[in-house]
């Protein structure tokens, strides 16, 4: 009978907005998302990684092969793509630890660390593509 | 009814201590194997098998395995377990990535024997 009566209570003030477009994800979402899109993107990554370590191991000419093949514009941007993911990846573990640690829980400091998490990584993500090429 | 939501560990808690402490390892190798990188100016075959013949080297290498693993394993059924509702469909991701991890952790340990 209460749960009832609840529930109808909850239906009528339940809001409505159906302009997506006014939706807007905040920073510490798009920094949650983005650590599940490169935690993703990097198990794929260790497929070509494994690939090459086991492949350069083999032998000097299996090495050179190798080697040639990261002189390739797409094996480098392969690479730029994993050290990329890799660098955010790793800048909003980071902040997770510190999170955990009970610091950045507020909704200014959470959002200002997402947001230095991702400038830090767009820096570390150039660094890679200067070094790369 | 599942009374404890975990994959690897024993509980979700002991699942929640396992992405952390593997992921303080997997920090520390990939700033070795960058800093490796980058403090080579050329990495010829005798450089990057003498690399690997080091013992310490190899024990490192299979220790980020190992933690790759582990979090990968779990990492996976955290997205897997809000995005793909279908059990059978979510069995069988986990499956083909558990599996993958477990193959690649062996490819590794038996490729370093051998350098």
């Amino acid at each position: 009978m209460l749960l009832y009566k609840r529930q109808t209570t909850v239906k009528k003030q339940r809001p409505v907005n159906l302009a997506l477009s006014t939706i807007q994800f905040p920073a510490p979402a798009i920094a949650s998302i983005l650590h599940r899109i490169t935690g993703v993107i990097m198990l794929v990554a260790l497929v070509f990684l494994t690939w090459a370590l086991v492949t350069s191991l083999q032998s000097e000419q299996q090495f050179n092969w190798v080697s040639s093949l990261m002189d390739t514009f797409l094996a480098k941007f392969i690479a730029w793509g994993i050290l990329t993911a890799l660098g955010y990846h790793l800048l909003a573990g980071l902040r997770h630890l510190v999170m955990d640690m009970g610091h950045w829980e507020e909704l200014q400091s959470g959002k200002l660390s997402a947001k230095v998490a991702m400038v830090l990584a767009i820096v570390l993500s150039v660094l890679a593509g200067v070094w790369l090429w | 009814m599942v009374r404890v939501a975990s994959t690897f560990g024993r509980s979700g808690t002991h699942d929640y201590v396992l992405v952390r402490a593997t992921a303080i390892i997997l920090t520390l190798y990939a700033l070795f194997m960058v800093g490796f990188f980058v403090a080579t100016p050329e990495v010829t075959y005798q450089v990057w098998t003498g690399l690997f013949a080091n013992l310490w080297v190899k024990v490192f290498t299979l220790l980020a395995y190992t933690a790759v693993l582990i979090h990968g394993w779990i990492g996976i059924w955290q997205v897997l377990t809000d995005y793909v509702k279908k059990s059978s469909r979510r069995a069988f991701v986990q499956l083909v990535v558990s599996v993958a991890l477990i193959v690649m952790w062996l490819t590794i340990l038996f490729v370093l024997w051998g350098v």
